[in-house]
């Protein structure tokens, strides 16, 4: 409620910003946090404190306050829950109204919801769950450049998953050592190559000499095997105009894909590369370095279904979603949420899969999901049930760590992916059946034989750290 | 662990399916029964084998807009087969909703 007279001093955050009434508007950015308080400070109080500090508000009262129209601007809490399975904490549902916030800029969005508040001293930790951006704000922002449909029409793949593969070791290796590790993948029948994220450019290898040899190493190929082939070329790198020469080099050499990291290199600067690509017609693929440090911790950072959501707008034509059954952290549930938010075109709330809001991206084009991380050819059943067509799988250990060398891993790869989607659309369970699958597949390749015999005893069978807040069973 | 096996001369491949051995028709069969289950549209495409690389293909007629029956789609993959022997003949399924091709893998290389 608006008060028309000035008095100064500190005054509940809770009077002003705590409107449990308030029915959220379409227009509304809306977002749940989960807070753990300080010992004594009521649930209310923290929630309004944290619609507060990410909106109008500050410490104190000003007299300033009273020029504008506060009720229009301030940010709401209008709900809290209780965690399930948790006393500790709660969450709260916010709402802020959409001219908040500068069109088509995450940057802004992010600057005032994970912004000050997170050190706010009446909150012992604070984790942004979810956002719910609203259609009209999505249609601000520029999102994929290209898209998981134009990606398959460039690239003319259809009715499977993506292979691909990161090139090993990830530092150290000469520019024409670097292609001959790309040409060997690509000949041997995966779709792309990667540049580990960090390479950039090294002493070692400097970027424009790495794009040259792998640039030859992807036309040779797909001259040889009749399909069209990339390598992400990452033009991460200290400076915007230094991306944007590597962008513009690349595209010279005729590459159909180049990368970033979207946050060290940050929003602003991704963004940007993301619009040079839809001018330019070449894919973006995004790495997520840094990500662990922001979503891992239950209780306190940017769960990555934000990071997902921030990603599809600021713009990206791939992103790493983890892999479920790899060597890095990522539950099933969890992450079928995310991928869901990366490629479909609306995703209702499921609390079973951590999305506590609705989302409407409307036309905007959806990312294809990554998959990397530990993985070979005895994941690719499960990598196919999970993920379906719409993913790029990587094995980078599982390619370059074959017995025989590189194209004879992504051979075992290439036919272990197809076994399954084959085995898929006949009907078969290709999880329970994944043994068998495969097995008869190796019958006709040596390849994957060999492949299956080297890796059958690994597993990653640590628990994940970062759970779904659910009900404990008694 | 057995001896390093040297990799074969690079082979032309032709994308989905083609690290397989050929499908046999009962396996292609399975395959149609998946696209039109899909909701997909089947449409017959060929090409001589120097042109394979482009993504457009000479189309077999139209698309089989509606067409659920494996038999009719198998009978127009042979018509196209035997009117074109030194062609590649792919089975595409047209996905509507998507914009795009559900699925397109090659039922008879040239050749083979």
């Amino acid at each position: 409620m608006a008060e028309k007279t000035y008095t100064a001093g500190v005054k509940d955050y809770r009077k002003s910003y705590w409107t449990p009434d308030y029915v959220p508007l379409d227009t509304d950015l809306l977002a749940c946090f989960k807070i753990v308080t300080q010992a004594g400070v009521p649930h209310e109080e923290a929630a309004a404190a944290v619609a507060a500090e990410s909106s109008t508000g500050t410490w104190t009262t000003v007299w300033t306050d009273l020029l504008t129209d506060m009720d229009y601007y301030k940010g709401r809490a209008y709900r809290i829950e209780q965690v399930p399975g948790d006393n500790t904490a709660f969450y709260a549902f916010v709402a802020y109204p959409i001219d908040l916030f500068e069109e088509g800029s995450v940057v802004n969005v992010l600057t005032s919801l994970v912004g000050n508040v997170f050190g706010f001293k009446a909150i012992r930790s604070l984790r942004l769950e979810d956002i719910r951006f609203p259609i009209a704000y999505v249609k601000t922002c520029g999102g994929p450049p290209n898209g998981i449909q134009m990606e398959r029409d460039r690239l003319n793949k259809y009715g499977r998953p993506f292979l691909g593969c990161t090139i090993k070791p990830k530092l150290g290796l000469s520019a024409k050592n670097y292609g001959r590790a790309v040409y060997e993948c690509l000949r041997g029948g995966l779709d792309f190559t990667k540049d580990d994220e960090n390479i950039n450019s090294q002493p070692f290898m400097r970027w424009n000499h790495r794009f040259e040899f792998v640039m030859e190493a992807v036309h040779k190929a797909e001259a040889e095997t009749g399909e069209r082939k990339g390598h992400y070329l990452n033009v991460t790198a200290p400076t915007v105009e230094e991306m944007y020469k590597r962008a513009e080099f690349a595209k010279s050499l005729g590459a159909p894909i180049i990368m970033h990291d979207y946050l060290t290199g940050g929003f602003t600067a991704n963004t940007s590369l993301a619009n040079w690509c839809r001018d330019n017609g070449i894919l973006l693929h995004i790495h997520r370095a840094m990500h662990a440090v922001l979503d891992r911790n239950p209780y306190h950072g940017i769960h990555f279904r934000v990071l997902t959501k921030c990603l599809r707008l600021s713009g990206g034509d791939h992103l790493h979603s983890g892999t479920v059954v790899g060597k890095l952290e990522g539950d099933r549930e969890a992450t079928l949420g995310w991928i869901d938010i990366m490629r479909e075109s609306f995703i209702p709330e499921n609390r079973s899969r951590g999305i506590f809001f609705d989302q409407d991206w409307g036309a905007m084009p959806g990312v294809m999901p990554v998959a990397s991380g530990g993985i070979h050819v005895w994941h690719m059943p499960a990598l196919v049930a999970i993920f379906g067509d719409d993913a790029c799988l990587q094995f980078g250990g599982g390619t370059l760590g074959h017995p025989w060398g590189n194209a004879a891993g992504a051979t075992a790869n290439r036919v272990a992916l197809e076994a399954c989607v084959e085995a898929r659309n006949s009907g078969r369970q290709v999880e329970r059946e994944g043994k068998e699958i495969l097995t008869e597949a190796a019958q006709s390749s040596p390849e994957l034989k060999i492949a299956m015999e080297t890796w059958k005893e690994i597993k990653f069978e640590f628990d994940v750290v970062d759970k779904l807040d659910v009900q404990k069973r008694a | 662990m057995p001896e390093v096996q040297p990799y074969k001369a690079t082979e032309r491949k032709g994308e989905t399916f083609s690290y397989l051995p050929p499908l046999s028709p009962e396996k292609v069969r399975k395959q149609i029964a998946y696209l039109v289950a899909q909701g997909w549209s089947p449409s017959v495409e060929h090409t001589e084998p120097e042109k394979a690389f482009s993504r457009y293909w000479y189309m077999w007629k139209l698309p089989f807009f509606g067409e659920t029956s494996i038999e009719k789609v198998l009978a127009e993959i042979d018509a196209c087969h035997r009117a074109n022997p030194g062609h590649h003949v792919r089975l595409v399924g047209y996905d509507n909703y998507a914009q795009s091709l559900g699925t397109a893998f090659i039922v008879h290389r040239a050749g083979r």
